[in-house]
């Protein structure tokens, strides 16, 4: 299949002010089809927001490494110069951030902002533009048009704020769109409607889609694929079907243990139960560190995880996973 | 037996600047009432904007409620002057989301443990410096981040250094406002284990505020259902999370998205 974006080997470092420098990506790889959702997986810390921003080369001032390949539909996005980079920022690929009401600008209508972007993109005229943004935004908001169009950030709900957002990122008709924690601020109800916007999308616009959350369960039903990020490394990747029912990675096994159970009839008797917590805590990633990074807290650890670090090893059905349990096979 | 706390009728109203300077009045919580049994979790869960975090302001005695009592070990806390709420807020202490930014960033962890003992007067500076560093163990932190500052520690260990620091006064309730939603999953789950065995060892009582239904059923032997300032629905967790009464509730626990895990250990490939 004809990758849409393939990225190879993806190492980001940041120095803090003391000249520690910390690996935030060490060594990703992945590939994504068109219009193929993958959903990425990781605790804080784990580099999940470092690689969503880096994939459009959105640095913050203090990264001190940024190597490797983003290869998008053919052109190497860690090559190309500034002016080819805007052409695709918010054009062929956009971006969602988590915190809708700090990334509107709280003094423009919300048809402004739509209208902004495609000004940027170079459509002009004003009737085409106000068809356009009127066509976009109703994509997402299914009442309220009018009313919504005409309303600045702070008179719209978290949920409207994030749809805005969302129409943001789709007014180009990207082929990649990266949604970064999109739903982590909203409450259960708001998180449940957005996630049915981005289904209802996904069938509209056909856009291929990174979803980066550490709410396994936002994936199931959702992303085709599920890739788990651990101290800014993969340590599993496979069909979404796979990873979340039969996790194989210690890790990803002990992170869906966790997860307190619903409750059902025996449940209450067993209230008093602890969870399943992973023990320990993640280590600094300033800290050098030869073997596993998880190693410290993995309940099944061997010799050789301390000695040397694990590569991804293939699995049946189509994952894989960094374990050195897997490497006979 | 006597509950530890008992709510009745509570009301706190805010004024807010309305158009043309007309005042309007907003009911955060509006007429809410329920008791909590020693040793026991009341888990309040509800939407943001539902009025759990003034509730909780309220059970603290950090804000003073417009109607309505707060009955703790027989005292109504609502009608005691400015000093028997100080003296009560030993007794209740609140445990806030983000531990990064309730935690004084230049002090030491030791300063933070240490510092609500000082304010009696009746400690030693030592003294209390010796018994927070023996809090530090109580709550699964070692004693070598004593000298540490907030900002060098996980998102854990700063959550088990709040809950260190509200101990330190022996409390008898312990309010958890949304404690454990800034945390990763693996931190929730040694909080929540942590906030057990507290329970168990030193008979604490919680209310357990939150919007992660999971969680408040998994810590709560009641769940409380708030909406608009007003609790809809209150009873056993399986029971409201099988059998919600309200469509508000039903809303809510239809919202989470669930998938059901391999508890197991999961076969070899």
């Amino acid at each position: 299949m004809a990758s849409l974006l393939e990225v190879r080997d993806l190492r980001v470092a940041y120095h803090s002010r003391d000249g520690a420098v910390s690996e935030a990506l060490a060594g990703v790889s992945f590939g994504l089809g068109a219009g193929e959702i993958l959903g990425i997986l990781g605790e804080s810390g784990s580099g999940k927001s470092t690689l969503a921003a880096s994939l459009l080369r959105l640095f913050p001032a203090n990264v001190s490494i940024a190597t490797g390949t983003v290869l998008f539909e053919g052109r190497d996005l860690f090559q190309a110069g500034q002016d080819e980079l805007r052409g695709i920022r918010g054009k062929r690929v956009s971006l969602i951030f988590q915190e809708p009401s700090v990334a509107l600008h709280p003094t423009m209508r919300a048809d402004q902002q739509i209208k902004q972007i495609l000004t940027a993109h170079g459509m002009s005229g004003r009737n085409t533009l106000r068809e356009r943004t009127r066509e976009i935004l109703g994509a997402v908001f299914p009442e309220e048009v009018e009313r919504i169009s005409r309303s600045y950030p702070h008179q719209l709900s978290g949920g409207q704020r994030q749809r805005v957002l969302i129409a943001q990122a789709i007014a180009c008709g990207p082929s990649l769109i990266i949604a970064d924690e999109p739903t982590a601020a909203l409450d259960p109800t708001t998180q449940k409607e957005i996630l049915e916007v981005f289904r209802t999308l996904r069938k509209k616009i056909g856009a291929a889609m990174i979803f980066i959350t550490h709410n396994p369960a936002l994936l199931a039903g959702f992303a085709d694929r599920v890739l788990v990020l651990y101290a800014g490394r993969v340590i599993e990747v496979g069909p979404a079907d796979v990873v979340l029912t039969s996790p194989m990675h210690p890790y990803t096994r002990a992170l869906f243990q966790s997860a307190p159970p619903w409750p059902d009839e025996e449940a209450h008797a067993a209230r008093a139960q602890k969870l399943a917590a992973i023990p320990g805590d993640s280590l600094p990633s300033s800290l050098p560190r030869i073997g596993c990074r998880f190693e410290p807290r993995c309940p099944d650890r061997m010799a050789v995880c301390k000695e040397r670090e694990p590569v991804l090893f293939s699995l049946c059905k189509g994952s894989a996973a960094s374990c050195f349990k897997y490497e006979s096979q | 037996m006597q509950p530890l706390i008992r709510v009745e009728s509570l009301v706190k109203t805010y004024e807010k600047q309305g158009l043309a300077g007309r005042r309007d009045e907003v009911r955060a919580v509006d007429g809410v009432s329920f008791s909590v049994f020693p040793r026991t979790t009341l888990a309040i869960v509800g939407e943001s904007g539902s009025g759990k975090s003034t509730l909780a302001l309220c059970l603290a005695c950090l804000e003073n409620p417009t109607a309505g009592s707060i009955w703790f070990e027989g005292v109504d806390i609502v009608k005691l002057s400015e000093k028997g709420q100080r003296a009560m807020r030993r007794k209740i202490q609140l445990i806030f989301q983000d531990p990064a930014t309730s935690l004084n960033p230049r002090w030491s962890v030791a300063e933070i443990l240490a510092e609500p003992l000082l304010l009696p007067g009746n400690l030693s500076r030592d003294e209390a410096t010796w018994r927070a560093h023996s809090r530090l163990d109580q709550v699964g932190l070692s004693s070598e981040i004593a000298e540490k500052a907030p900002a060098e520690l996980s998102g854990g260990q700063r959550q088990r250094l709040a809950i260190a620091r509200a101990l330190t006064l022996e409390p008898k309730l312990l309010i958890l406002d949304e404690a454990l939603s800034a945390l990763d999953c693996s931190f929730q789950a040694q909080i929540a284990n942590l906030l057990q065995d507290l329970q168990s060892a030193l008979g604490m009582t919680y209310v357990f505020i939150s919007h992660d239904l999971a969680m408040a059923a998994h810590l709560g032997d009641d769940i409380a259902v708030m909406n608009c300032g007003r609790i809809i629905e209150q009873g056993r967790p399986a029971e409201i999370l099988k059998n919600p009464k309200n469509d508000i509730t039903r809303n809510m626990v239809s919202a989470v998205p669930r998938m059901e895990f391999p508890r197991q250990q999961a076969p070899e490939p």
